[in-house]
């Protein structure tokens, strides 16, 4: 599986990517393909598309040593312009 | 104000109609009637919608599980392209882009919003109160095993739970495994086997002992 | 000086909340014509899906504690409707108190 870093960044506005995934490094479960970019689509200007992107991370890359159980596993979709690959 | 309680159409009011008329509620009929009457929308279109709305429930997942259950064939395009296969099944889903998560002997899937409320609303209808909380959508990523056992599911150790956080165009139903015991009985009992929470990933199918519970 | 850092009110997963509340409440008719405006006004291109929650999470969490869900959406749904053009403030503010006119009650007013 092809290992993505989601960006550590904070900027304002309608943002898709969840505070918790910020930096944590992760798996890519699959590429669903071009979608219109919500942080465009918010402010209804005309939308880029970006690769949408599955990527899995474990308890243990999330929460570290506060893991409910570290192996357990999380799914969450990525616009790949907040990815970069490890 | 009106002593009749009853609409123009001849119909009772609901009882939500009888208690005093809110800010926000006055704006939902002025919004309404403006786009009704600037020609955005139609009053037939809101209709069709609210009923379209009512018409979508949990036991439209239900009968594309139990489908899956049975048929090898549509559970293998439901994996690959669920919304297709709803689709297939003549489940009218909208836009909506659908996924299919398998639960197995090894791993649990369970489906939160943790950015709003995103919910396959277009398959099982509007999604429950607690789908919505602060509760819910905070901590289901976290202590996922701790949330289940709030809904009185136990997820065994040497069970991965997988969670899935619907942040952006995707939708998702859990595919709940199928009850042991239940290789004799026909889709359509099958169905009532299975509930709300168990396509949420919060619970798990009824047991055969339950079906005419 | 403040210690925000960026994560806004609404990205909330992973924060500490209490135990899950199982009460359910059944919609009401004007909570599904809400429900039913916005997914109509999103049909038709005045609004979308990332509109609606970008002023959902723009009115705060104030707003999330104290109006109820379908309260949130109609102030969302209004926002963007002025926003994409469909009728002015000023418009609605006639509207609106032309229906408050009618009678106390949302059954005696729509």
């Amino acid at each position: 599986m092809i290992k993505v870093r989601v960006h550590d960044r904070w900027p304002p506005g309608h943002i898709r990517t969840p505070a918790y995934i910020r930096g944590k490094v992760g798996c890519v479960e699959r590429n669903l393909g071009p979608f219109n970019n919500p942080e465009q689509n918010a402010y209804r200007l005309d939308p880029d598309q970006h690769d949408l992107v599955r990527v899995r991370f474990t308890m243990d890359e999330l929460w570290g040593t506060d893991a409910e159980h570290p192996t357990d596993t999380i799914e969450v979709e990525v616009y790949s312009h907040w990815l970069e690959k490890v | 104000m009106p002593h009749d309680h009853l609409s123009p159409s001849g119909h009772p009011y609901r009882a939500d109609d009888d208690t005093p008329l809110t800010y926000w509620q006055t704006m939902e009929i002025a919004v309404r009637e403006l786009l009704i009457e600037k020609g955005h929308l139609s009053a037939v279109e809101i209709q069709h919608q609210i009923d379209a709305m009512d018409a979508r429930s949990p036991a439209n997942g239900a009968k594309v599980v139990a489908k899956s259950w049975v048929d090898p064939e549509f559970k293998a395009a439901l994996l690959k392209d669920a919304g297709s296969a709803c689709r297939s099944l003549g489940f009218d889903i909208g836009p909506m882009h659908l996924i299919a998560v398998e639960n197995t002997d090894d791993i649990h899937n369970v489906i939160v919003c943790t950015l709003c409320s995103c919910y396959p609303r277009n398959l099982l209808g509007l999604p429950p109160d607690w789908y919505k909380s602060r509760e819910y959508r905070s901590r289901t990523v976290k202590e996922p095993r701790k949330v289940l056992g709030e809904f009185g599911l136990e997820v065994a150790p040497n069970i991965e739970v997988r969670v899935h956080d619907s942040t952006a165009d995707m939708r998702y139903i859990v595919l709940p495994n199928r009850p042991p015991d239940t290789e004799s009985l026909p889709e359509e009992e099958l169905a009532k086997l299975v509930t709300r929470d168990s396509m949420i990933g919060v619970g798990l199918p009824k047991h055969l002992s339950e079906l005419n519970a | 000086m403040t210690d925000f850092f960026g994560k806004r009110w609404h990205d909330m997963g992973g924060d500490p909340a209490g135990t899950i509340d199982h009460d359910q409440h059944d919609f009401a008719l004007w909570e599904k014509r809400v429900d039913a405006l916005m997914v109509l006004s999103s049909s038709k291109g005045l609004m979308n899906t990332d509109s609606l929650r970008r002023v959902l999470e723009d009115m705060g969490p104030e707003a999330y504690e104290k109006m109820t869900y379908y309260e949130r959406w109609i102030a969302s749904v209004t926002q963007n409707m002025i926003e994409a053009g469909a009728f002015s403030p000023e418009e609605l503010a006639t509207k609106m108190e032309e229906i408050t006119s009618r009678g106390d009650t949302y059954g005696a007013a729509t």
